[in-house]
């Protein structure tokens, strides 16, 4: 009959995600000023998606619509798969992605709060076990792209497939930094060979991508000041990125690449911000977030240098949401007085 | 080919060393499953169940001898725990012993009472308190309400009376929380 | 200028306090009616000792304490008692209770009042007094006085805390009384010093009261008392016993345990003036300060008797048209009271008034997203999004290895959580139910051992009487056997003449239990004897009837 407090703070989860939404727009911007209209197109493709599946889902489990729809999660969800995936990815790759992020990973699960795994990194590891040939069509930087698509012509490849005539798919996509760096590697050159003999490499990172990442680490930033995210998370991870690929580096600077390169990717900043921030699938106690962190960091380098994949985000993510409970239950931090007991 | 068995052999003699010493060193005392059954069980003492009291149904249960399902007062959940410990699927009380009553404990009719003690030789948990041919009372804080007194009783003097919720004994519900659009 | 030390977690809810501290404490009347709970303190409820149609006086005690953890009730007024029964009273399950009424004769005449010279006076007599005078803690928790001012304990109590962290928005009962009572207040803190044997006595205010803080440091040295005044920061729930501890002394009350642990008790100022008026002026606790405002024309704060209906302080405040209903205490830990009747009682420290703007109704709750914003403002440094997580899941075992004990119920979580999650009532679901079971669990282990001991007292009635019977057959070999039939004869005699008066006198008096039985109880009733029957047969050892 009573439920106190009878006051609330104002707030809200519709508060909490548009915030996300709205960090995330810097990286947004820099994504189409480095890469073209293509993100936007998909960004709006996996926006209607998300809320469509969310309704669809939301119906079948007949609950309400409206404040389920309303609270934005379904759209964050959407946003972190679309920037995942390449700019220029075909339609039904992102619709078979979404399927699986709201689908199974969220809804299957119970839904908003009860799924142990990040909804879009499930999406992206599901694409990128089934796709990986179109999973590693890049767009190309635009200023390394012979001749820039057009909106108009984004949307034509991205809902057609087709480019307009004299232009091959070369021009227009090409293989990420991490990518060409994987394939070098495999054919045994060294990593100075690599850099040298291609020009996807920026000054940090790749050509780019640096200044996404960069502008990722600004939203996050943000995101950290208004007390969104927790700063141990995204410190966690870049330092468990870092160290590791410090410690190869240093090791044999000829396989593995510099740990600034291994950060300044896109994927790491989005990750480390944005993904491995979620709280619903994260660890939630302070020590715990540093576990998650640094763990997941770990696992990204080690993925990257050793693994079957060039990138390991998401299967870094994905592997520490598994742990999630047992590092939540392991680092419960004292209670008021509890020192005190003993 | 004599290495190897020897190798095998000294590995089997050193585990079975450190099994043994495991098994003196970490033994369990004594057999608590009994202990565990009648700690489940509400101990009304009614003996719906069949048995002379709680404890004997929990030998019983422990023995194998009777089903986890025969005590109305434990309920539904009662049997719940019962499997658990027991590791059995859980079954619908058995409705021949008696159906879950709300908590009750006896009322007796002062007026009525003729002192006969028929009552307090009946009561399973010396929770009645008089003597010959005085008035008797029961002590509502110990009466369990195993209803045993109820038949004696030669004038009908004795009846259950459920207890009801009051502000001492009042508890905060579960807080409603309808996520699921009502139907 | 004393350090202060900062208590983990709080928050900052808009304190809306001007409304009500601007006015002064407006005098004690008398309603026509006042229903008096019985039940006003924690522990056992008190005793009536007045009987329906008695006349009582201002101050009399009409109930008195039941045990060691109990207080004295007393009439607020002259009058006459009309009922002792089940009365609304203001409690969040919203069920009845025992209550005295007292008609009240408008006299408003007091009973002898006598004041105790505390200083000659046997400690333990003293509390005693303490106790008779239905002294309480007013903060809210309304703990009997007279045990917490027991020094009895380990280690002693160095420091005695006054507490005006009166930290929940609205409420200002405190901040008024501190600012023109505030020399009684002291003289209550000597008294309790002086039983608690405290070296340090520290008045902790917070510092949106400055008014109450210079009143009492005037009062303090106009009294030539070492009271520490400390003005403290505004942060809820910094009024909390273990918060004000942490705040003034900086020590850390152990989990799961009390401030007179680390050798600290707190008391609320309102306690300490209704200790002084008892001790020195005679008067028992039968009015406190109340506030009263939220969706009122006049928001002021009222002495009032205790057992008056919130009704008529509505009414004297200026009731305003939708009124969406009342809650007794502040927003962050008080309740809903179920109707506008329900009395004034000694914990009640504020009656706000609730309409639709001061309190919308709450936005629909969402699912917990684990966004942690709760575990920064517990002040118990609790983890209540994982607290949340098993008292729903009714998992009680691993809320309370997550210390469920150590919330405070102060309502921080909630008030901060963006899923508009009411968290506070599934851990007061997941405290009562766990109490539930363990009293469940020790009324069975107690059941357990009657049961045992019952056995073991048969088998040895059984052996005595064997030994007795061989003892007789052995002096009187030859002789006549022991039990006499005519005995026997005459002790049926008796049961059945008994029988057929008990009979006579059913029929004359016609009881509720055995009228019309219905065919459902007589079968339920033969199933019983059926069963009592097997029971025998299978426990083999037959109930000897023992002879009246």
């Amino acid at each position: 009959m009573t439920a106190s407090a009878h006051i609330l703070q104002k707030g809200s989860v519709t508060r909490v995600m548009l915030l996300v939404l709205a960090c995330l727009l810097p990286g947004v911007l820099a994504y189409v000023w480095q890469f073209g209209w293509g993100i936007v197109i998909n960004l709006a493709w996996a926006s209607i998606l998300a809320l469509a599946l969310e309704a669809l889902a939301l119906r079948l489990r007949s609950y309400p619509l409206k404040p389920f729809l309303a609270d934005g999660s379904a759209v964050v969800t959407a946003w972190l798969l679309a920037l995942s995936l390449p700019p220029l990815a075909p339609w039904w790759l992102t619709l078979v992605g979404m399927l699986f992020a709201i689908g199974v990973a969220k809804h299957l699960y119970g839904g908003l709060g009860q799924n142990i795994f990040n909804p879009a990194m499930i999406g992206f590891a599901v694409l990128i076990i089934s796709f990986p040939a179109q999973m590693t069509q890049w767009a190309a930087p635009l200023s390394l792209a012979a001749q820039p698509l057009t909106f108009g012509e984004s949307l034509g490849f991205i809902f057609g497939g087709g480019l307009p005539p004299g232009l091959g798919l070369d021009a227009v996509v090409s293989a990420t930094p991490l990518d060409t760096l994987r394939t070098g590697l495999l054919q045994q050159h060294t990593l100075h060979e690599i850099q040298a003999a291609s020009h996807v490499f920026g000054s940090v990172g790749g050509v780019g991508g640096e200044w996404v990442a960069a502008a990722y680490l600004a939203g996050g930033l943000i995101l950290w000041a208004l007390r969104i995210v927790p700063w141990q998370v995204p410190a966690a991870f870049l330092a468990g990125i870092w160290l590791t690929a410090g410690f190869l580096h240093w090791a044999d600077a000829g396989r593995y690449a510099a740990p600034w390169f291994q950060i300044a990717t896109p994927s790491a900043m989005l990750g480390a911000f944005f993904i491995a921030t979620d709280p619903v699938t994260g660890a939630t106690t302070p020590r715990g977030r540093l576990i998650f962190g640094l763990g997941a960091g770990f696992l990204t380098v080690i993925i990257r240098a050793f693994g079957g994949y060039p990138d390991g985000v998401a299967f870094a993510i994905l592997l520490m949401n598994l742990c999630v409970p047992l590092i939540d239950a392991y680092t419960q931090p004292p209670v008021f007085g509890a020192a005190k007991k003993k | 080919m004599l290495t190897a068995i020897l190798v095998m052999a000294g590995i089997a003699v050193a585990v079975g060393a450190v099994l043994g010493f495991a098994a003196l060193r970490y033994k369990v005392e004594g057999d608590p499953l009994v202990e565990k059954i009648d700690a489940i069980l509400p101990q009304t003492q009614c003996g719906q169940c069949g048995f002379p009291g709680c404890r004997p149904y929990a030998e019983a249960i422990a023995k194998g001898e009777a089903d986890i399902n025969l005590c109305p007062p434990g309920g539904e959940e009662g049997v719940k725990k019962l499997a658990e410990l027991l590791g059995v699927e859980p079954k619908p009380l058995d409705e021949s012993h008696g159906v879950q009553k709300p908590k009750s404990v006896a009322f007796i009719d002062e007026s009525l009472c003729i002192g006969c003690t028929l009552c307090i030789q009946a009561c399973p948990v010396d929770a009645i308190l008089g003597a010959a041919k005085q008035m008797h009372t029961i002590i509502a804080a110990e009466c369990t309400g195993c209803e045993l007194c109820v038949a004696p009783c030669p004038v009908d003097c004795i009846s259950m009376v459920p207890l009801k919720e009051d502000v001492g004994n009042w508890k905060w519900k579960y807080p409603v929380f309808k996520l699921k659009q009502v139907a | 200028m004393m350090e202060l030390h900062r208590f983990p977690g709080g928050i900052h809810p808009d304190e809306q306090k001007a409304q009500s501290a601007a006015r002064p404490i407006h005098a004690a009347f008398v309603p026509k009616k006042l229903v008096v709970p019985l039940r006003q303190h924690i522990g056992q409820p008190a005793k009536p000792v007045v009987q329906v149609g008695e006349h009582v006086l201002k101050g009399q005690m009409i109930a008195e304490a039941d045990g060691y953890v109990s207080v004295a009730i007393h009439a607020p007024s002259s009058g006459t008692v009309t009922d002792i029964g089940l009365a609304a009273v203001p409690h969040p399950s919203g069920l009845p209770d025992l209550c005295i009424t007292i008609a009240t004769d408008g006299k408003d005449e007091w009973m002898a009042r006598t004041p105790v010279d505390w200083r000659n006076t046997d400690p333990a007599a003293l509390r005693g007094h303490v106790r008779d005078m239905g002294i309480v803690g007013l903060g809210g928790a309304v703990f009997p006085s007279s045990i917490k001012l027991d020094p009895a304990g380990n280690p002693p109590i160095h420091t005695l805390v006054l507490n005006g962290g009166e930290c929940e928005p609205w409420i200002t009962c405190d901040d008024r009384l501190m600012r023109e009572c505030a020399e009684d207040i002291l003289e209550g803190a000597r008294i309790m010093q002086h039983l608690l044997g405290a070296s340090r006595v520290i008045a902790g205010i917070e510092d949106n009261k400055p008014e109450a803080i210079a009143a009492m440091r005037a009062a303090a040295q106009k009294l030539g008392l070492a009271v520490e005044v400390a003005a403290m920061p505004t942060i809820y729930p910094g009024g909390g016993g273990k918060q004000i501890t942490k705040t003034l002394t900086g020590l850390d009350t152990p989990s799961g345990g009390r401030t007179t642990d680390v050798g600290v008790q707190v008391f609320n100022m309102g306690t300490s003036y209704a200790l002084a008026r008892a001790i020195l002026h005679g008067e028992p606790l039968i009015s406190r300060i109340v506030t009263v405002t939220g969706h009122v024309l006049r928001p002021q704060n009222y002495e009032v008797l205790i057992g008056t209906p919130m009704r008529e302080l509505l009414l004297r405040a200026g009731e305003r048209d939708g009124t969406t209903g009342i809650i007794m205490g502040g927003p962050m830990m008080g309740f809903d009271v179920p109707n506008p009747d329900v009395p004034v009682v000694k914990s009640t420290n504020c009656v706000l008034a609730k309409s639709a703007e001061l309190f919308p109704p709450k936005p629909r709750e969402l699912p917990c997203i684990r966004c942690t914003q709760c575990v920064p403002v517990c002040p118990a440094e609790l983890q209540p999004q994982q607290l949340y997580w098993f008292a729903r899941a009714k998992d009680l075992g691993k809320a309370q290895e997550y210390h469920l004990f150590d919330c405070i119920e102060c309502g921080c979580c909630s008030y901060v959580c963006p899923s508009h999650i009411p968290l506070v009532d599934y851990y007061r679901f997941a405290k009562s139910e766990i109490w539930a079971r363990e009293k469940e669990k020790r009324l069975a282990d107690t059941a357990r051992d009657r049961h045992e001991f019952r056995l073991f007292r048969q088998e040895r009635e059984k052996k005595e009487k064997a030994e007795r019977l061989a003892a007789k057959a052995q002096t009187k070999k030859a002789e006549a056997p022991v039990l006499s039939t005519p005995e026997q004869d005459a002790k049926q005699k008796l049961i059945q003449e008994a029988l057929a008066r008990a009979q006579a006198k059913k029929a004359a008096v016609s009881p509720k239990n055995v009228d019309n039985l219905s065919p459902v109880k007589q079968a339920e009733i033969a199933e019983i004897e059926a069963r009592r029957a097997k029971i025998r047969a299978i426990a083999k050892q037959p109930v000897e009837p023992e002879q009246p």
